[in-house]
């Protein structure tokens, strides 16, 4: 059940000119969340912006009762929040979600992450590390774009890291990298989160060479409870489901992007 | 010190309401706080036959306000009454329903429906701007209002509230239509057309196009119409429009208004409704109003 909370910003980082990382104490949003669920921050106490922005968890540490996102400034919103001080109060609302990430019983794993997707997949990856294998393939635009790499590389038993440029190690897309190991029996599940590029390749992937694939969507968002069915996803079988309530992690085959 | 009002003859314990579409139908919200503080519930748009919505994307935000093009999605009176309706009347507030058509047809064999239901009474939705038939073609004049209402009437004997666009020149004269056809009262504003624009794809950021306007953006025109309406007609006022705390809401009461709806201002904060309670309460103790009613319509002009 989500809660209100006036969680305090223990640490905050940053760790690319617009990319930043916050800790917050919400103890009571970190006892009972799981993998793939989002908070929602409401920046201001005024009425501009006026919506809560959605954020997705990177890490959470229960036993101390931290919770840490990581967020690039996008706009007017997350540009007010990336202007918080340690010690500052910040109102969010979590866990939110309960389409959450669904690892148990996979042996193999592939965690498929592009960009600034990399970060709801942390929390998946390393909780599915306690009980199987997990390769993760994160593709990011360039060298100046890649983070957390070490973050991964501890929970990873396989990490490949890809740019698009070439300027840093693999030159290319991330998915071709986990294609490979597909093609030699490795894996079977794939946790994927990105630009809706990379996102449509997976979903594809997976129908091709039928393995299980869990994707976290992103849509414009009103009230992050599954009351104003403004986030709106098409699926397979007709109509719309929610990436607040149904999601925001959804089987690939169930959803059209 | 008495908050409570007879509102077209629904007692609520508070003239604070929730607007349709903006609380589901009450369980997300009951998460966070006890239902029964709130004078009523106003459910989400609901019609005959459940309605897929439109395709996303369907809210992007505006300055201090929101972008909609929802298209009315909900599961249908069936489901509504089944589901539904059984825990919302556990809740100890009133329950009122917000109902959607797309035609005279569609609208009376719904209330016909819910003039069985153990519901407290109807929203008519007359005003849906992002719908393509019904709503909004009869919610626009005064005959198209009075037409609707009136049929409905023959088969509803619940309250009958008529809710109310603003995307009109007059809106006085559709409030009149609803008057004349009998409604017990009529409900205002729905919100105003708008649409918004990327200016790198060159295409609106709602896949619709256009959606309705609502938040703390849109509050001034919808006090103006209340006010307009309140003079206009005898009949009461469920006024709502950008209300995000006790003192917004105590404007559109002095407007004219004899209870209000917390719309958009639920997803800023899960908790904006049972705080306008109580803003409202800390108004009437300062400003020593031993009952909330005796202070409706009572604006002062100038």
């Amino acid at each position: 059940m989500p809660v209100q909370l006036q969680s305090k910003l223990i640490k905050k980082e940053q760790l690319k000119p617009d990319i930043f990382k916050f800790s917050l104490s919400a103890k009571e949003i970190t006892d009972i969340v799981k993998p793939g669920q989002f908070i929602e921050i409401r920046v201001t106490d005024g009425l501009d912006p006026f919506l809560r922005r959605p954020i997705s968890i990177y890490n959470i540490d229960k036993e101390n009762g931290i919770l840490e996102i990581i967020f690039r400034v996008q706009g007017k919103g997350t540009e007010i929040l990336s202007r918080k001080k340690e010690e500052d109060l910040v109102d969010i609302i979590g866990p939110l979600g309960y389409g959450t990430f669904k690892f148990e019983g996979y042996k193999n794993i592939a965690v498929l992450g592009g960009g600034i997707g990399v970060f709801p997949l942390y929390e998946l990856a390393k909780n599915a590390s306690k009980s199987a294998t997990v390769n993760t393939y994160l593709g990011f635009r360039n060298k100046e774009a890649v983070v957390v790499e070490e973050e991964f590389e501890k929970i990873s038993n396989k990490l490949v890291i890809t740019t698009d440029d070439g300027s840093y190690k693999i030159h290319g897309f991330a998915i071709n990298e986990l294609k490979k190991d597909i093609e030699d029996g490795k894996i079977d599940a794939i946790f994927a989160c990105g630009p809706l590029p990379l996102l449509k390749a997976a979903q594809s992937l997976a129908k091709e060479k039928n393995i299980p694939c869990q994707i976290s969507l992103e849509e414009k968002m009103g009230c992050g409870l599954g009351v104003c069915l403004g986030c709106a996803v098409e699926v397979v079988t007709g109509g719309y489901e929610h990436v607040c309530k149904q999601g925001p992690v959804f089987d690939s085959n169930k959803v059209v992007i | 010190m008495n908050t409570e009002v007879n509102f077209a003859g629904i007692k609520m314990k508070n003239p604070v309401t929730v607007a349709s579409g903006t609380f589901g139908y009450g369980r997300e919200y009951s998460q966070f706080f006890d239902l029964s503080e709130l004078g009523g519930i106003i459910t989400k748009g609901t019609s005959l036959k459940p309605r897929p919505g439109n395709k996303p994307s369907r809210i992007y935000e505006t300055p201090s306000g929101m972008l909609n093009s929802i298209g009315l999605q909900n599961p249908g009176v069936e489901y509504f009454l089944e589901y539904d309706l059984p825990w919302l009347k556990k809740q100890n507030t009133a329950i009122i329903v917000n109902a959607c058509g797309s035609t005279i047809e569609d609208y009376v064999e719904l209330c016909k429906i819910l003039n069985k239901a153990d519901i407290d009474g109807v929203e008519l939705n007359l005003s849906c701007p992002n719908v393509k038939a019904g709503c909004l073609a009869f919610g626009t004049t005064y005959e198209g209002v009075k037409e609707v209402t009136s049929q409905v009437r023959k088969v509803l004997d619940k309250p009958l509230i008529i809710k109310l666009t603003p995307n009109v020149t007059d809106i006085t004269l559709p409030a009149k239509g609803a008057e004349d056809a009998g409604a017990d009262a009529v409900s205002l504003i729905n919100t105003l057309l708008g649409m918004s624009i990327n200016i790198n794809t060159r295409k609106p950021h709602l896949a619709n196009n256009t959606g309705g306007l609502s938040g703390p953006a849109v509050k001034p025109v919808a006090v103006r119409m209340v006010y307009q309406v309140a003079q206009a007609v005898n009949i009461p006022i469920l006024g709502m429009g950008g209300i995000v705390n006790g003192d917004d809401a105590i404007e559109f009461m002095l407007a004219g208004a004899s209870a209000v709806s917390i719309g958009a201002g639920n997803f800023i904060d899960p908790y904006t409704s049972v705080n306008t309670v109580k803003g409202i309460e800390e108004y009437m103790k300062k400003h020593n109003i031993e009952k909330i009613e005796d202070i409706i319509g009572k604006v002062q002009m100038n």
